[in-house]
């Protein structure tokens, strides 16, 4: 995911600018009131000794009014501007997202004729409409968070929780996990791709198809199907059912392979299949034994499933 | 003080995670010598060699259980209790026998009375982490590592609390 964006201060989403339009007044308040501070405490250590002792009834009468007044003003001013964000907008794109150990699995509702379709470890999004993400856990708590679009919000096992955003910025950012989930927490990364409906649209009805068809007629489809990587893995149009692990189906269309941990490339697959316990240590899938044969083969097929 | 700290902190020993059983390993440990009927026989050289962490090791218990959930054991054992489609694994009553081999064949190869064989699914480590956290689930002593705990409401003692010892005996 090299050069994705991730950084809550450019923000590509409403909600983020929402946010950031906060943040800057905050964080210069709070800086202001941090220096006056400091200046009181210098004037107060530099008093000549043998001086008279000040009183000091006033100065604390104030200092505590202006705290309670800057609270108060800091508190509504959080209020107004985040109330808004979770308002629901209208017919917003429902997309589920899921947060495993160590990888997102992601659910495009069925709407409308667009029939819906299981991904993973992308999320794409069209360009300015309003989007509901369902947020869900399988085993651990994970946090879901683009600062580029919007905040953070948990998830949790056994527990609903969504979070509305509107791109308003074409690009590719990325989100990561933002709640100490494992061993692999840190490579528990998501490119979020936002492009124009069109082309969205394209992309959209390209992953509810079956796997490629040239994908289907090479040998490495019958090693995968034959070997260990069927039991966890789904790959629409072939025999692979599991659930266990990502979806397969389109694999090679995604900008990243490992959850954000590897560019797409055939290297990359190639190396991940030969041995994912050494590029990402502990992460649920095991080393499956294979001859440099079975390896070439299946590397080819899962190059084909664009 | 602080020198007795650091000393403390560093005697602590941290359980090792095998993550990734070298390949020859992992081949090494499907050279299980069973008797032609599929029971008993004798582990491979390299579990001795290992220190049979399968059955001692947290990690590797954990696994098991991990994979116990996920390969859809629980559709007829249960959480260990049985079902109608399978018999129960924590009454210490076994139909091949208790022993980590024999528990090994059943998951590599099935059983005639409707066990599934697994051994184009999981790898060899996976078969043999399977076999580790059966065999504490029907144990009648209790071991000193344990697997995570679950988090819906216990059904069963724990898995290190040795079931079968509660369990009633059957024919
Ligand atoms: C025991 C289950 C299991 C088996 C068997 C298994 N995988 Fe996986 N696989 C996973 C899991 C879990 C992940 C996600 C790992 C992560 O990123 O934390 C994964 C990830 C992947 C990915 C990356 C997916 C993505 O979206 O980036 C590829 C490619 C893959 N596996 C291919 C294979 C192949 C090929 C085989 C057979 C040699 C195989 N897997 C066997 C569970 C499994
Ligand atoms: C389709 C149902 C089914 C599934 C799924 C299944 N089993 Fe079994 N299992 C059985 C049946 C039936 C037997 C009894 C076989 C016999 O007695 O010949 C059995 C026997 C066994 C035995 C031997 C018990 C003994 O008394 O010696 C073990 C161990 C075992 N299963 C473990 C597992 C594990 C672990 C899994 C998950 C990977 C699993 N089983 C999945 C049906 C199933
Ligand atoms: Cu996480």
């Amino acid at each position: 995911m090299n050069g994705a964006a991730q950084s809550a201060l450019a923000p590509g989403g409403a909600e983020a600018a929402a946010i950031l339009s906060l943040f800057w007044p905050v964080t210069a308040l709070l800086g202001a009131i941090w220096l006056a501070v400091l200046l009181v405490l210098a004037l107060g250590l530099w008093r000549r000794p043998g001086a008279a002792p000040r009183r000091a009834g006033l100065a604390v009468g104030a200092a505590t009014a202006g705290t309670v007044l800057v609270v108060i003003g800091l508190t509504l001013a959080s209020y107004l501007v985040t109330r808004p964000l979770s308002a629901a907008a209208e017919a917003p794109l429902v997309v589920q997202v899921q947060g495993r150990q160590w990888w997102w699995q992601v659910t495009y509702p069925a709407e409308g004729d667009a029939p819906g379709f299981t991904t993973a470890n992308e999320l794409r999004l069209p360009l300015g409409r309003p989007v509901r993400l369902e947020l869900a856990a399988a085993d651990v708590i994970h946090s879901f968070w683009v600062p580029n679009l919007a905040g953070k919000q948990d998830m949790i096992p056994g527990r609903d929780n969504a979070l509305l955003l509107t791109p308003r910025q074409a690009g590719i950012f990325r989100a990561q996990c933002a709640e100490f989930c494992g061993m692999q927490h840190a490579r528990m990364a998501l490119p979020v791709v936002v492009q124009p409906a069109a082309e969205f649209a394209r992309w959209r009805a390209g992953q509810a198809a079956p796997a490629a068809a040239e994908a289907l007629a090479v040998a490495g489809r019958q090693v995968f199907e034959s070997r260990q990587c069927s039991a966890c893995h789904t790959v629409r149009g072939s025999e692979a059912a599991g659930s266990t692990g990502p979806d397969l189906t389109h694999l090679a269309s995604r900008e990243t392979l490992g959850a954000g941990l590897l560019p797409m490339t055939r290297g990359a697959l190639a190396a991940w299949t030969a041995d994912p316990q050494t590029l990402k240590p502990g992460n649920n899938m095991p080393l499956v034994p294979l001859t440099a044969d079975e390896l070439q083969a299946l590397t080819e097929f899962l190059a084909l499933l664009r | 003080m602080a020198i007795l700290a650091l000393a403390l902190l560093g005697a602590c020993k941290r359980e090792v995670r095998e993550l990734r059983p070298d390949p020859p390993v992992a081949a090494a440990l499907g050279g299980v010598a069973a008797l032609p009927v599929g029971i008993g026989g004798r582990p491979p050289e390299v579990y001795f060699a290992l220190g049979k962490p399968y059955r001692t090791n947290a990690y590797q218990l954990s696994e098991g259980k991990r994979l116990y959930a996920w390969f859809g054991c629980a559709e007829c054992h249960g959480q260990g209790e049985g079902t109608a489609r399978g018999p129960a694994l924590l009454d210490g009553w076994w139909n091949y026998g208790p022993a980590m081999e024999t528990i090994y064949l059943s998951l590599r190869d099935g059983r005639p009375g409707g066990m599934p064989a697994f051994h184009t699914r999981l790898t060899e480590d996976q078969l043999w982490q399977l076999a580790g956290y059966v065999q504490q689930l029907g144990a009648y002593s209790g071991g000193a590592a344990a697997p995570g705990r679950s988090d819906e409401p216990p059904v069963r003692p724990a898995e290190n609390r040795a079931p079968a010892r509660f369990a009633p005996l059957e024919p």
